[in-house]
């Protein structure tokens, strides 16, 4: 199964999105780089898709050509089935509107001289989704109560820089929500946040995900964070380009199979301080991301990986092949030993989910 | 000859809070002058010990102080900050010094000799056009008489000790080096002069898991090895589970609960420490239950009357209101060493699944 492959309980449903085999290729002063890989992806109403891996591995590459903000260097990239670089001038307006982007850093992607009523006011009014600036205003009530900041007249008037980060998120979400999206795609929008404030952030917009079903492409480098806010979903692990590993995100947290996703997952601390010091840890061979102009042959994470075997892993690239159901995993030692490979007794076989 | 000091943290130090402390802080303010007259504390009213080859982490959110309290120690404030009340250092050799009353030389000695400090944002503490070879030289003649060979022999000793190839990286600019490298060579750095006392802000914030994982293991490694004391900084609470001793909360200014690494996790009796806690999701095991904290920090400018943490703190009474409490010894379970500065800590309790093959040790 490819991770474009539906499971059961959502078959009955079209995706939203889909990327079918998209690359992106930035030519660089070291020659090209494929920032994205031939990489397949879907996300349905009302799912989270996180997008998980460590920095330059190509999440925000992947979201931006998601957007519509770039264009894939091939690839297809569809939504609700149609190719968005084949749609005509209005159907890609709206298709902009439906998808809409949540960055890092909320403080530069807010208009500094702008109040909060005016950032929200600005899209509906030029959008027409709204006739009058007096319902404009109620609207903007509306989408501050939404993302839990209230009462709402008490930042109409303010500014971005008068506000605390989590504030300046949360109004960066109300605006996302200005034009009605069916897909929010949330590139590290909690990362800048304290924790105490993450976590109400994330509780704010898996509201949205169940109540008003808006579908989430979930970008973070903390899998602690995937887990929390897409437990119910799926997750998908990059490195250097590629999806290495895809499933439901119970299993890519309590039972992966990739040597990639184990060695992220084990290398996080736990805030148990026994846990955390009896933590089974296995060291990798090398500390270095290979760069992406010169990547190492075959699996590219074999310079790292400790279940390297030479001659296997070194010769061809591993294709992302289901080692059990639902989950697969780009490896060939996992490919052909299965989840025997692994051996570990530390981790229970099965999410307990 | 030169070596590097492996004194096992068992002879160099006792673990755990006995003895005399090495660094004893008593009622620490510091304020920040903000323009025409005014001032915010930043810091206010800070007791707090460091034992010899104790690891003290400062936790709490953004605003708190943890920096401020860290820069305070080693005076390295900025000009318009100011520091009071008493800091003392006990050096080994029995002499006790006052840190506060410190200038000129004796100040510069103790910066390296006694203490040192790795600062939060691993770039800007280098200088972008020298090589890591000039910034180990530098430092070194600015406080010994070691020979350019002896320098070198000790700046690669304490590279490999953070396992990092010296041939490598003497050569290069800080810039040519990623951030985990950079991150552990001003670990390095910061041990040349084997200083009895490490202060670390935010050593792995910004850095990425796999990265960040071999900076906490090199720290485990060289403490191990060369038994320094360290308070390290830092809002991820899973790093200080996993690095400290002992936890000390910082909220608006000051110290509200200190305790074991076990009781603060597992026992937390201020709800604040409690609501961090809670917020924290661990990656193994199902789905936990989560919970924030609601509001955020209050303004230094405005601080709340009585317990600042009262207006969002869900045990608050009208009492709360009255007085900022002071640290309080937990009287209900055993062990010292645990405060929490809050009146009703009695009816704090944090509810949590213990591993149940973990739970039981003390
Ligand atoms: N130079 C300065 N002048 C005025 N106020 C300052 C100055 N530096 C820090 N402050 C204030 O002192 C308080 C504590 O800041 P500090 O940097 O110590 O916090 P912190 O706990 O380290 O936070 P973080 O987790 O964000 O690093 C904050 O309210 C901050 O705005
Ligand atoms: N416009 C660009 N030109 C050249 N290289 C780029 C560009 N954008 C991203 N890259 C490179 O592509 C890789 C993936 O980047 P990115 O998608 O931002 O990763 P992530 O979001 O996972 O951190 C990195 O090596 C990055 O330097
Ligand atoms: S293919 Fe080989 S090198 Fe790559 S992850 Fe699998 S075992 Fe490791
Ligand atoms: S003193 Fe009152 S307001 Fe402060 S932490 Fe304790 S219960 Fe909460
Ligand atoms: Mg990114
Ligand atoms: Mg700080």
């Amino acid at each position: 199964m490819s991770a474009l492959e539906k499971s059961p309980e959502t078959a009955g449903r079209a995706p939203l999105m889909t990327l079918g085999g998209v690359s992106q290729v930035f030519h660089t002063k070291a020659g090209p780089i494929r920032a994205v890989d031939n990489i397949n992806l879907s996300v349905n109403p009302g799912e989270v898709l996180c997008l998980v891996g460590e920095s330059g591995s190509g999440k925000t590459t992947a979201a931006r050509m998601a957007a519509g903000l770039a264009r894939p260097s091939s690839g297809e990239v569809a939504f609700e089935g149609t190719d968005i670089w084949a749609l005509k001038r209005d159907d890609f307006t709206n298709f902009r509107r439906s998808v809409q982007y949540v960055h890092q850093d909320p403080y530069a992607s807010l208009n500094p001289t702008r109040t909060i009523q005016q950032t929200i006011t600005a899209p509906l009014l030029k959008h027409g989704v709204v006739k009058s600036k007096k319902a404009a205003a109620e609207r903007a009530v509306e989408l501050l109560t939404k993302v839990d900041l209230t009462p709402a007249e008490n930042y109409l008037s303010k500014y971005p820089h008068q506000l605390s980060g989590g504030q300046r998120q949360r109004v960066a979400v109300a605006r996302a929500l200005t034009l009605d999206p069916k897909l929010i795609i949330a590139d590290e929008s909690t990362s800048m946040l304290d924790v105490s404030i993450r976590i109400s952030v994330l509780a704010m917009l898996g509201r949205l995900r169940d109540d008003l079903g808006v579908g989430f492409l979930f970008i973070t480098h903390d899998l602690a964070i995937a887990k929390y806010f897409g437990w119910h979903g799926k997750t998908a692990v990059m490195y250097l380009g590629r999806i290495v590993e895809f499933g439901p995100t119970p299993k890519i947290i309590n039972a992966p199979t990739h040597p990639y996703t184990r060695a992220l997952i084990d290398a996080i601390p736990e805030p148990d301080p026994d846990l955390t010091k009896t933590k089974g840890r296995e060291s990798l061979r090398s500390l270095e991301i290979p760069s992406l102009a010169h990547l190492p042959s075959g699996c590219t994470f074999h310079p790292r990986c400790p279940l390297f075997e030479d001659g296997l892993c070194d010769g061809a690239v591993p294709e992302l092949v289901t080692i059990r159901s639902g989950q697969s995993a780009a490896c060939h030692v996992v490919a052909r030993d299965g989840v025997a490979a692994l051996d570990d007794e530390a981790r229970s076989d099965e999410p307990r989910a | 000859m030169i070596t590097v000091t492996t004194t096992s943290s068992s002879t160099r130090a006792k673990r755990g809070g006995e003895g005399k402390p090495l660094l004893s802080i008593r009622d620490f303010k510091v304020e920040y002058r903000t323009g025409s007259g005014a001032t915010v504390q930043a810091v206010r009213g800070v007791d707090l010990d460091l034992f010899p080859g104790e690891s003290v982490a400062l936790v709490g959110e953004s605003g708190c102080g943890k920096t401020t309290l860290g820069l305070g120690l080693l005076r390295l404030l900025p000009r318009l900050g100011h520091a009071s009340g008493q800091v003392t250092f006990n050096r080994g050799d029995g002499t006790e010094i006052d840190i506060l009353g410190l200038d000129g030389r004796d100040l510069r000695q103790f910066r390296w000799r006694d203490a040192a400090m790795v600062f939060q944002g691993a770039m800007n503490a280098f200088n972008p056009v020298l090589k890591i070879r000039a910034h180990m030289h530098d430092t070194m003649r600015a406080h010994t008489k070691f020979t350019k060979q002896e320098i070198e022999d000790r700046a690669g000793e304490l590279l490999r000790l953070v396992r990092l190839e010296p041939s490598r990286v003497m050569d290069s600019y800080p810039h040519e080096l990623s951030g985990g490298m950079r991150q552990r060579v001003l670990i390095a750095m910061s041990l040349l002069l084997e200083p009895e006392v490490l202060i670390l802000d935010e050593p792995t914030t910004a850095l990425d898991i796999l990265t960040q994982r071999s900076v906490v293991d090199v720290l485990h490694e060289v403490r191990e090895r060369l038994g320094f004391s360290m308070i390290f900084i830092s809002h991820d609470l899973s790093l200080a589970a996993e690095l400290a001793d002992r936890v000390a909360t910082m909220y608006a200014g000051r110290i509200i609960e200190t305790g074991g690494v076990r009781d603060m996790f597992y026992r937390p009796r201020h709800p604040y420490t409690l609501g961090l806690i809670k917020a924290v999701p661990p990656i193994v095991g199902d789905l936990p239950d989560m919970e924030s904290i609601p509001g955020g920090p209050p303004s230094l400018a405005a601080l709340p009357p009585g317990c600042t943490f009262n207006p969002r703190c869900k045990y608050a009474t009208e009492e709360c209101k009255e007085e900022d409490p002071p640290l309080l010894p937990i009287t209900d379970e055993p062990g010292d060493a645990h405060e929490a500065a809050c009146i009703h800590w009695k009816d704090v309790h944090l509810q949590r699944e213990v591993p149940s093959d973990l739970g039981n040790a003390s």
